[in-house]
């Protein structure tokens, strides 16, 4: 269990610390898409250690987070390549046209 | 069997139906327009021979549809449409005789570029005009004769850029709109009696039983019962709408529009529609205090002959019994019920024969053709009031439909003329022109003669006869009589001119031309196409063929409109015979004197006078100008309403405008000082504040560099801080 969670924990954190540092947008999405398997393996590891393990309800609430995932990466890839064709770059720090 | 009465709505909305499609349609697309407009009357004329024939099947009941329109609080208005002989007949007349006009203008309007628009109105309007035929509701009756009055405005006025046409529109718009607010009145005062607007509603509709006897009862102030005033209100809408004095001087002018118009306004629709509802509200005309509504006829002895008239049972009814009635209840009913007609019905005879004989012989001295035409129309629409007080609604309706069939024949005729002649409308500048128009000229002698009343072959014959029978019997003054004699030898005498003008004689219109220096081209007089041709054929066809629903033999309308089965009756007896006599003597001393100032001496050239020109100069010139009742309305109501209007003017400009002007200025002063206040005292410190605002702004918004990852970095660090917090605790 402790195991499960710390690996999970350290995943959430290369995927925090790559989300926040890498300047190219696609790294960033990995970064996200690190820290949304961290969550999964949290999912999992909390379903099989409960009370409640003999029904799927962990299972499913994973399946469900990975199809989100793979909709949200569809997303985020469209996003970056709308961005690329209209400023040519897809560099973050470039990307500040929210600037107060 | 309550099939047809379903359906009966489908009448009116397959052309307004129409009419709305074609007011979309772009004016360029003509195609449609017309084979649109005839295919939803013809489907129209199918469904009223199909009403007419379960009509006629039992002609004393009356089936109504009704249903709620709209409710407020615990009152429900509601309409309906209705299913009797009566409804069913003008059903049947309005959509063949307005299907053949809608022929004709194919021809006619050919070369208008509105043409589509045309069809739109002219859509409108019948649909309207079925709507008035067909409903059972006053409410919805009064909607649908506006929405006429609207159409009517807008096809007098068709050919808008001409300014008669416009100011003819406007004048036909006014005066039958003074008209209606009798009819308004009237209405309400009716709802305001009975409760209800529904003619027919199983007993409790406004012309049934207990309502009449209720109605008659009510006695106003003046002795007046409550039925006798609102029929005359209502009255007054008919005469706006049916062109009768003093309402009439509209109906000449509305020959601005074009002749399918003319021919649809006052043949088929419009006027007809005032002798309608005069004819549908016949039993609230009728109803006294002393007689009972559904009386079975007691015909008096000198009526006998047209026993077939329960309608004229109520004031027919024998005097003493009257006298009695009227002296059993000597508070409720004033003079009215006193005398055997009751006032309602003496004010529409007398009305309607002043108003025959005077159009009548107005007609004489006019020179343009359409325009004696329309003086015909007002005339007849005299005679037909005449008939309805006299005879009932059977005479006056019998009227009606040979007139709808003989003017519209008429009216076809005079556009086909006009169309021939290259757009002239003087009678003057036509002449000879049978052997050159030879289909029109038929046509158009048979419309004449069923107008001035030939005997025996023709429909118009038989029904002024009826008319003048009915007038001769009637229990009140001889006069009206009289008046509608002289009239119809004027009718005689006044188309015998006409034809002699149009169709005999030499041609004088070209040479005429060319004294005054035009240079037209000169083409000659030519027969009009098919399509405008033979909806004349049918239209004299039918002005022949009516004439066998009517005879005394069979009186088969009489009988069907009176809620009776039809019979035959074999023996006539002489007060029919001397009626006839009569108006034979009549029609053929019109002709002679006719024939005596036209036909022998014709008209040679443009400048030659009228024969009675020279002979009477002073009758004629008062003729000629239309007895000066424009100049008259003018001079009176004319000159107080622009006189009330310059006052209204200087009440708006020096009183208001200088009461308006005073609080301009007022206001602009307030505005200065505000104005001043603002600038020195409130500018200043608001400015501060702004400045201060604007600064922190700009400090705060350092920390917004538009990179999502500063952002980002700080959601970590705050999540990290939250997460510190929590397990810290």
């Amino acid at each position: 269990m402790t195991f499960y969670l710390a690996l999970s924990v350290l995943l959430f954190c290369v995927g925090l610390a790559g989300v926040l540092a890498r300047r190219h947008a696609i790294m960033a999405l990995i970064g996200i898409e690190l820290m949304l398997n961290a969550a999964n393996i949290n999912f999992i590891a909390f379903w099989r250690h409960s009370s409640a393990a003999d029904d799927l309800s962990g299972m499913f609430w994973m399946i469900f987070s990975v199809a989100i995932a793979a909709a949200e990466a569809a997303v985020g890839l469209a996003l970056v390549i709308l961005v690329f064709r209209h400023r040519r770059s897809v560099r973050l720090d470039e990307l500040e046209s929210l600037k107060g | 069997m309550t099939g047809v009465l379903d359906i009966l709505w489908l009448i009116p909305a397959l052309p307004l139906l129409v009419s709305a499609i074609l007011s979309l349609t772009p004016a360029r697309v003509k195609g449609g327009a017309a084979p649109l407009s005839i295919g939803a009357l013809g489907l129209g004329f199918l469904i009223a021979c199909a009403a007419l024939a379960e009509a006629v099947s039992d002609p004393g009941q009356v089936r109504a549809h009704n249903f709620t329109w709209f409710e407020f609080g615990s009152s429900a208005v509601k309409i309906g449409w209705v299913l009797d002989p009566l409804s069913a007949l003008m059903l049947v007349m309005v959509t063949f005789v307005a299907g053949w006009i809608f022929v004709f203008s194919i021809g006619y309007m050919s070369h208008d570029e509105n043409f589509t628009r045309f069809y739109c109105f002219l859509s409108l309007f019948t649909s309207a005009m079925l709507g008035v035929v067909m409903s059972n509701s006053l409410l919805m009756l009064f909607a649908c004769w506006e929405v006429m009055g609207l159409a009517s405005y807008l096809l007098i006025g068709f050919w808008h850029h001409r300014p008669s046409a416009a100011a003819a529109a406007r004048k036909a718009f006014i005066y039958t709109r003074i008209g209606d607010i009798g009819f308004l009145l009237g209405m309400l005062w009716l709802y305001a009696e009975t409760g209800t607007l529904l003619l027919y509603d199983n007993g409790a509709g406004c012309l049934e039983a207990n309502a009449l006897t209720q109605l008659a009862g009510a006695a106003i102030s003046t002795g007046m019962a409550a039925s006798t005033g609102i029929a005359l209100l209502l009255f007054c809408g008919a005469i706006g709408k049916s062109g009768q004095i003093p309402l009439h001087v509209w109906l000449p002018d509305a020959m601005e529009g074009p002749t399918p118009v003319s021919a649809l306004i006052h043949a088929a629709t419009m006027v007809a529609a005032g002798v309608f509802l005069m004819a549908r509200i016949h039993p609230l005309s009728t109803a006294t205090a002393s007689a009972k509504p559904i009386v079975t006829a007691t015909a008096p002895a000198n009526a006998t002959a047209q026993s077939a008239q329960p309608a004229v049972r109520m004031e027919a009814a024998p005097k003493s019994q009257a006298h009695a009635e009227a002296a059993a209840k000597p508070t409720e009913a004033g003079g009215d019920s006193t005398s055997s007609p009751t006032l309602t019905l003496n004010v529409m005879a007398w009305v309607g024969a002043l108003t025959a004989l005077l159009a009548s012989l107005v007609a004489v001295a006019q020179y343009d053709i359409k325009r004696i035409l329309a003086y015909s129309t007002v005339s007849q629409l005299g005679f037909m009031f005449l008939g309805l007080a006299t005879g009932g609604p059977a005479v006056g309706v019998f009227h009606l439909l040979t007139h709808a069939f003989f003017k519209a024949l008429l009216f076809l005729g005079a556009g086909s003329v006009i169309h021939g002649c290259h757009e002239e409308q003087d009678i003057r500048r036509m002449g000879g022109l049978w052997r050159r128009m030879p289909a029109t000229f038929g046509t158009y002698a048979v419309g004449m003669m069923a107008l001035s009343g030939v005997p025996l072959l023709f429909s118009g014959f038989w029904s002024k006869d009826e008319i003048l029978h009915s007038a001769l019997a009637w229990s009140g003054s001889k006069w009206p009589f009289a008046l509608g004699l002289v009239a119809a030898v004027a009718t005689a005498f006044y188309m015998t001119r006409q034809m002699a003008y149009v169709f005999f004689g030499p041609h004088r219109g070209h040479p005429a031309m060319y004294e005054q220096g035009h240079r037209i081209p000169v083409t000659q007089p030519h027969e009009s196409p098919m399509v405008m041709t033979l909806p004349l054929g049918v239209l004299a066809a039918c002005a022949i063929l009516l004439t066998v629903v009517g005879t005394p033999m069979w009186p088969w309308l009489h009988s069907v409109l009176s809620g009776h089965a039809p019979e035959v009756r074999r023996e006539v007896s002489v007060g029919v015979l001397f009626a006839m006599l009569i108006s034979i003597l009549a029609a053929g001393t019109g002709f002679t004197a006719g024939w005596i100032c036209y036909m022998r001496r014709r008209a040679s050239g443009f400048n030659d006078g009228d024969p009675l020109q020279t002979r009477i100069p002073s009758i004629w010139r008062c003729l000629e100008s239309r007895g000066w009742i424009d100049e008259l309305y003018k001079m009176s109501f004319g000159i107080w309403t622009a006189a009330a209007g310059r006052f209204c003017d200087w009440l708006d400009r020096i009183v208001l405008g200088g009461g308006v002007r005073m609080i301009q200025n007022a206001a602009l002063a307030t505005a200065w000082m505000g104005r001043l206040w603002d600038e020195f005292f409130l500018n200043g410190g608001f400015a501060r504040g702004c400045e201060q605002t604007r600064n922190s702004a700009d400090r705060a918004s350092l920390v917004q560099n538009g990179q999502i990852q500063r952002y980002l970095r700080i959601l970590a660090g705050a999540l990290a801080l939250v997460a510190l917090w929590i397990i810290w605790k």
